[in-house]
């Protein structure tokens, strides 16, 4: 955490610095990004905390998903709830993320870690919900859950296993994305995009829809993988090639982000990264663990700031 | 009945209610319910189509015994599972009606020595208290020696600055205690007084809810169905086999076993001497080893271990014959005493000993056994062990997944160690959302008890096989590991510590 938490220091400096940093990266980046990224084309800020774009209902793209992600994981979608299945990482990585969720969330929403149900009373938006391996426990957790995915097959998957419990049949699943509900002008006091933003054609954009979708307040958890060479080890040619956890060419090593490259771009959106933790994972115990560790799987929270308005 | 409508009303509405009034509300219905005085013993019992499809047991305990109260105990006192909705079916009228323990009663003959471990374990649950209101004896020393005089250990409590290296305690003792503390909790629980007759466990099959058919998979996919003997039935997310060791829960639910019988009974029984007893014995004899445990006041319990035939025999012997072949057993025949260190037998061991080898190392005998005082009850001994513990929406606790030779008492430890393990994994699940019939959850519980159970299977087992022969070298052998205990300070502190319920391997600690 204190790694992370330095990093956060160092982005919530003058934005002069920020913007330096991000023209460092730029090279790196385009040297690395294929042509659909557009994270080095995105302009640089014009202020520290830019307020979120306005509406625009006439966008020309009306999702940031990449077509290509789509069509994949609709071929796997039927697997999705087979703890033994090609999301089985999935499956053991869920209640190390919970974990940090129920404990960053209830500081953040002032509620009892004690409480079987903490998160009673609260709009939470799970977006690339999948088959609701998060949606069903924040569910339980006793959060009123909107899970969304592009995908209609994951939202039938996912429509189908929440039906099992009654609690988790309340859920409101639809097949719809983050951009489409900015133009219904929806919003939560929790959003949620996990292991997402590394499939979505642009980070900048689905960042800036998080945020519009999050009231004034309210909080943001994101979590992905990070671009280092260990992630890169453990996430393309450990999970993908050597261990066959994930289906080869689930990941792209371009799409993923730094956590320094994820704060500035939720800054940017507004979004004030408040904690961040790695997502370990030790091969000899086969357990995941939170961790100072960055440098694979990271999660963070954030806030939306209060002063900008809609 | 006026009160458990009363109740039901209120839980539903304490569902509806927000967070900060729901301490206040739970309060209130536990109030109400009291006040009523209607409450028959240790809770309701249940009513018939009570729980239906629609209103399903969170978790249904199979068995009220001590392993199955001491789970739903556990989970009535955490704060994340004491809102499950539990039913426990068992025929036993104590687990309904509570049970009366007089404690002029000469101590029943089953007991268990519980380690230090499990009472800081039912000291968390507040369940220690009324052991403590009944008989009940601690020990701070332990002396186990062979017959053939070559070899013995003598443990004092202060080797591993304890205060006691256990306390044993009669069954219905810790059965009660377990009832009484239930009692005193607004647990939404639910007894069926009878026993499993058949139980169906939906498999689930996703795929082929994807597409035309997603309206095939329904409600009660997600649940077991619990049909007792007394023509109720019930629906639950988890089933807990915590029925012993003819479990039937495993054997509805298809858990294939391991194991084999010693072709050894024990007698156990409760013997009266004329002063108090503060230590527990275990003699190694060539038919199996012979146990004296303190139980409080004057009395002590035997397991004696033998031949089936000779058991039979010895059921039936007049008691004064049967003292005397206690009496016997306890000291005479093969030999003479092992010799303490201090009069010169340590060999290679004295390296290691410690100069100050106090004086309660030495070598003691036994208190005379003068009477009997209890029935003479045989039973047979057999290992098991269940290959899995955990399938979707079944766990077995306790001897249903595990019997063990009784030889260090340890069985109904590990029967405890299981109990409030699943507790706190359930706990932890709940925690982050985790649906509690998830195998991943419960297979976390499996991995965590099988290490740990069968870890401590193989070493009795170990001395059980070691002193089924009598064979020269082999006695040799055995005395030497007997001596390495006792004069090997570090080795010793382990065996203590592990004895005690410490999750260590000894040696590698």
């Amino acid at each position: 955490m204190a790694v992370a938490l330095k990093l956060l220091k160092q982005l919530r400096a003058p934005h002069t610095s920020s913007t330096i940093l991000h023209r460092n990266l730029s090279p790196r980046l385009s040297s690395i990004h294929s042509a659909t990224r557009l994270f080095s084309d995105s302009p640089p800020p014009t202020e520290p905390l830019p307020a979120p774009p306005p509406l625009n209902p006439h966008s020309p793209s009306p999702s940031s998903l990449n077509q290509y992600e789509l069509a994949k994981f609709a071929a796997v979608a039927e697997t999705w709830w087979d703890s033994e299945g090609p999301f089985k990482p999935l499956h053991m990585l869920n209640p190390t993320r919970l974990a940090f969720i129920r404990s960053t969330l209830c500081r953040h929403f002032g509620k009892d870690p004690l409480s079987p149900k903490p998160f009673e009373g609260l709009k939470f938006i799970d977006v690339g919900c999948g088959g609701g391996i998060l949606s069903e426990p924040l569910a339980r957790m006793g959060a009123t859950v909107t899970g969304v995915d592009a995908v209609e097959k994951n939202i039938n998957i996912a429509r189908v296993h929440a039906d099992l419990d009654p609690v988790t049949s309340r859920i409101d699943y639809q097949c719809t994305t983050a951009e489409k509900l900015v133009e219904e002008q929806k919003n939560f006091d929790a959003v949620f995009a996990l292991e997402v933003i590394e499939h979505v054609a642009d980070p900048t954009e689905f960042c800036k829809s998080l945020s519009t979708l999050t009231v004034p307040g309210g909080a943001t958890v994101v979590s992905t993988i990070n671009r280092s060479m260990r992630a890169y080890a453990a996430a393309i040619v450990a999970a993908e090639y050597i261990l066959h956890w994930l289906p080869k060419g689930t990941h792209q090593y371009s799409s993923f982000l730094t956590p320094e490259e994820l704060a500035l771009i939720l800054e940017r959106a507004s979004i004030s990264v408040q904690e961040m933790a790695g997502i370990e994972y030790n091969p000899l115990t086969g357990r995941w663990s939170l961790s100072d560790d960055v440098s694979v799987n990271f999660i963070a929270y954030g806030t939306k700031t209060v002063t900008s308005s809609l | 009945m006026n009160s458990l409508i009363i109740r039901r009303n209120l839980a539903e509405s304490i569902k509806r209610l927000k967070l900060s009034q729901r301490t206040l509300c739970t309060d209130a219905a536990a109030k109400v319910s009291s006040s009523n005085g209607a409450q028959p013993g240790n809770g309701r019992v249940a009513q018939p189509n009570f729980a239906n499809k629609s209103n399903p047991y969170d978790i249904a305990i199979v068995g009220g015994g001590m392993v199955g109260m001491a789970l739903a105990c556990s989970l009535a006192k955490m704060p994340l599972t004491k809102h499950l909705k539990v039913a426990i079916i068992d025929s036993n009228p104590a687990v309904s009606n509570g049970l009366s323990i007089k404690k002029e009663d000469p101590p029943d003959p089953r007991v268990s020595t519980v380690t230090p471990s499990t009472i800081s374990l039912f000291k968390d649950i507040g369940a220690w208290k009324y052991v403590e209101q009944n008989r009940h004896a601690y020990f701070d020393q332990m002396q186990v020696w062979d017959y053939t005089g070559l070899g013995y250990t003598r443990y004092d409590a202060r080797d591993v600055h304890k205060d006691s290296l256990g306390c044993v305690v009669e069954n219905k003792v810790l059965h009660s205690s377990l009832l009484s503390c239930m009692q005193n909790t607004d647990f939404q629980k639910t007894i069926y007084p009878s026993r499993l007759s058949t139980m169906t466990l939906q498999p689930r099959n996703l795929s082929m809810g994807v597409g035309s058919t997603s309206s095939g998979l329904n409600e009660q996919g997600n649940l077991a169905k619990l049909d007792l003997i007394d023509g109720n039935s019930l629906y639950a997310k988890l089933v807990v086999g915590a029925d012993g060791s003819k479990s039937r829960v495993r054997e509805l639910a298809g858990f294939k076993t391991t194991g084999w019988s010693y072709s050894q009974n024990a007698i156990i029984c409760t013997v009266e001497h004329s002063v108090e007893n503060r230590c527990a014995w275990q003699r190694f004899l060539p038919a199996g080893p012979i146990a004296l445990l303190p139980i409080g006041d004057n009395f002590s319990n035997i397991v004696w271990t033998m031949k089936p035939k000779e058991a039979a025999d010895r059921k039936l012997k007049a008691e004064d014959e049967f003292v005397k072949d206690v009496n016997y057993a306890l000291d005479y025949g093969f030999g003479p005493h092992p010799m303490s260190s201090t009069s010169g037998g340590g060999g290679i061991f004295s390296l290691f000993t410690n100069a100050n080898l106090s004086a309660n190392d030495c070598f003691k005998v036994p208190p005379k056994v003068l009477k009997l005082a209890s029935e003479r009850m045989v039973f047979p001994l057999s290992l098991m062990h269940a290959n899995n513990y955990a399938s979707k929406h079944v766990v077995l606790i306790g001897d249903a997944a595990h019997t063990v030779h009784p030889l260090a008492g340890q069985g109904v430890n590990l029967g405890f160690g299981d109990a409030f393990a699943l507790s706190r994994i359930i706990s932890e699940g709940i925690a982050v959302g985790t649906d509690i019939a998830e195998v991943s959850l419960l297979k976390k519980y499996e991995a965590e008890r099988k290490s740990a159970n069968v870890t401590m299977m193989a070493i009795l087992d170990g001395f059980q096989k070691a002193y089924s022969v009598d064979f020269g070298p082999l006695n040799v052998i055995r005395a030497a590991a007997f001596n390495g205990a006792q004069y090997f300070p570090p080795l010793k502190r382990s065996i203590i510590s592990y004895a005690s319920g410490d999750q260590r391997l000894p040696i590698f600690s």
